[in-house]
């Protein structure tokens, strides 16, 4: 059980269970929609930006717990931010959930640093990186479907 | 002796599977996970591979690898008299009137590409109709739709109900003048639902339909007679009947492979060539171009055989019991849905959890040893029908014991400490 609490801490059930910023955002500046074919997560992220800052962001979508958490801290995360921080952000994120030398800055993964246990389950990084992906497609304005595979 | 203890002797009980020792000629069952001994329930993906496989791939490496069809050098000639040894020994596996009319191929995915462009090309045209079921895995839904485009022709899908049994009503109403092939599977690889084969293709018969059946599933699991089952092409695996990957079978009633063009062009697959004029090569090897996966042939033969030497008369009811037990003991489990529950069935228990995801089951049960399969398992119009994302998919094979589905019980029961109801 010890290893699986490294993955599924506490902070990921709970954002699982009650997720923040879920549900549409009423005429978002942009949107764009997420999936992972390998086990059928599909998520949507809607930005609303005042400039060059993220002000309001929120996703909707059905996943399993490491997805729906991941896109949940991310909302938390990243809001307020400005775009060249959400991207050093998300830099971040994936060298904490892909790279077991990588040096994160804890001050500023802050609360995600609970998706460090991702690292030994590879095939879960995907879970844990659709959210970001979709937020990048988003505020690139694209629109086709972001797809992990 | 009395006339009943004569009759008694003369009708042997059925044979007993004895799983232990089975299990010894499976290497990889002595390999531990995560500190808990492998439970490997993800048979439905591939299965593992008995000593006798892997010692007659090791073999052939190293004491009889050379190219066939092409010296006149002894190691040429043995290796060529094994890969046309192991033709004969699936032949025989699985009935068939001739060896001729084994092809091998890649997988099943590409038997069923090779009837799609041959055959297709030939005898599907604007307007006509392929007709399958709802429960297809993807190698029996895109090679049609990809001839369709290609001719103009329809794709046509008879539906299943709640249980995942097909609507046979509703198949034989889609079988009209336009079809020109039924395809469809005979064991459905993420239901578990055993189709009634026979019956469909009585049905096609009678209206001089021809018949494929994709029986990727079920060649380890049940005898199959080609000729008793009258279908025209039956599209099979080596990796899921404990052979090696990446080699797979077609078999072709004789008369319509006669008919169809090559499928691929190249070496072996001619009978002389100038650039002018070619002429094929007879059956098998007309469909058989390039050098073919020599050893994925003999391991095959050697599955075949181990198969065979255990039986099916013995496989069949233990398999049948771990079905029956692990359905009866998955029942139990707290917010467990079964997705598949067909009164024929056969080795798939696939199931979702209520508040945990499949893939986040799949990653609490491997903590745990325990291999099961999650994802839309190549299928994703049964999993838009059942309206889930995926499910989670245990699947049994002939090694697989009774207190494996207890490990795997054990391990949902972690999976609910983590999501609890």
């Amino acid at each position: 059980m010890s290893d699986l609490r490294e993955l599924y801490q506490e902070v990921i059930l709970d954002h699982n269970r009650r997720p923040h910023n879920f549900g549409e955002l009423d005429g978002a500046d942009r949107h764009a929609d997420g999936y992972n074919p390998l086990c059928g997560d599909k998520l949507a992220v809607y930005v609303n930006l005042d400039g060059d800052r993220i002000s309001e962001v929120s996703f909707l979508g059905s996943g399993c717990a490491i997805s729906k958490a991941s896109a949940s801290l991310m909302t938390d995360a990243v809001k307020g931010k400005t775009l060249g921080e959400a991207r050093v952000l998300f830099e971040q994120f994936l060298a904490l959930v892909t790279d077991d030398a990588a040096v994160v800055d804890e001050a500023l993964v802050g609360k995600l640093a609970v998706f460090g246990g991702v690292r030994d389950y590879p095939t879960r990084v995907k879970c844990a990186s659709l959210a970001w992906h979709t937020l990048r497609a988003a505020v690139e304005d694209r629109h086709e479907l972001v797809s992990t595979e | 002796m009395s006339a009943l203890r004569l009759a008694e002797a003369a009708v042997p009980a059925p044979p007993t599977l004895d799983v232990e020792r089975i299990r010894q000629d499976f290497p990889i069952l002595a390999r531990r996970i995560r500190e808990h001994p492998l439970v490997y329930l993800d048979n439905a993906a591939t299965t593992q591979k008995p000593r006798q496989v892997l010692d007659a791939l090791a073999r052939y490496y190293s004491d009889g690898n050379a190219n066939i069809h092409r010296g006149v050098y002894t190691l040429s000639e043995e290796a060529t008299a094994a890969y046309d040894a192991a033709r004969v020994k699936v032949q025989r596996f699985v009935n068939a009137r001739a060896s001729r009319e084994i092809v091998f191929t890649r997988s099943s995915t590409e038997s069923i590409n090779l009837v799609a462009h041959s055959f297709g090309r030939r005898h599907v045209g604007p307007g006509d109709e392929i007709l399958i079921t709802h429960m297809e895995h993807h190698s029996n839904i895109v090679p049609w739709q990809l001839l369709c485009e290609q001719v103009g022709a329809q794709l046509r899908v008879a539906p299943i109900d709640d249980s995942g049994t097909l609507q046979l009503d509703e198949f034989e109403r889609l079988l009209g003048p336009r079809t020109k092939l039924v395809s469809v599977v005979h064991l459905s690889n993420s239901l578990g639902t055993i189709n009634p084969v026979r019956e469909i293709i009585a049905m096609a018969k009678r209206r001089d339909v021809p018949v494929l059946i994709d029986g990727s599933q079920a060649v380890y699991h049940m005898p199959v007679d080609v000729q008793a089952l009258d279908c025209d092409f039956y599209a099979f695996t080596g990796h899921k009947l404990y052979g090696p990957t990446g080699i797979g079978v077609l078999w072709g009633r004789e008369e319509w492979l006669e008919r169809m063009p090559p499928y691929q062009g190249g070496g072996d697959m001619i009978r002389s060539v100038t650039f002018e004029k070619t002429t094929y090569a007879d059956l098998p090897h007309k469909f058989e171009a390039g050098t073919p996966h020599i050893a994925g042939v003999v391991g095959l033969g050697a599955a075949v055989d181990y198969l065979v030497g255990v039986g099916f008369e013995a496989i069949a009811p233990h398999e049948a019991d771990l079905l029956a037990y692990g359905t009866a003991a998955l029942s139990e489990v707290k917010g467990l849905r079964l997705i598949g529950t067909a009164k024929e069935k056969a080795s798939i228990l696939a199931f979702v959890m209520k508040k945990a995801h499949p893939h986040d089951v799949g990653t609490i049960v491997d903590t745990e040893g325990v291999a099961v399969r999650t994802g839309h398992h190549c299928t994703q119009p049964i999993m838009d029908r059942f309206g889930v994302p995926a499910t989670a998919r245990a699947s049994v094979a002939m090694y697989n014991t009774r207190e494996e589905i207890d490990a795997l019980v054990r391990a949902l029961e972690r999976v609910r400490e983590m999501f609890p109801l």
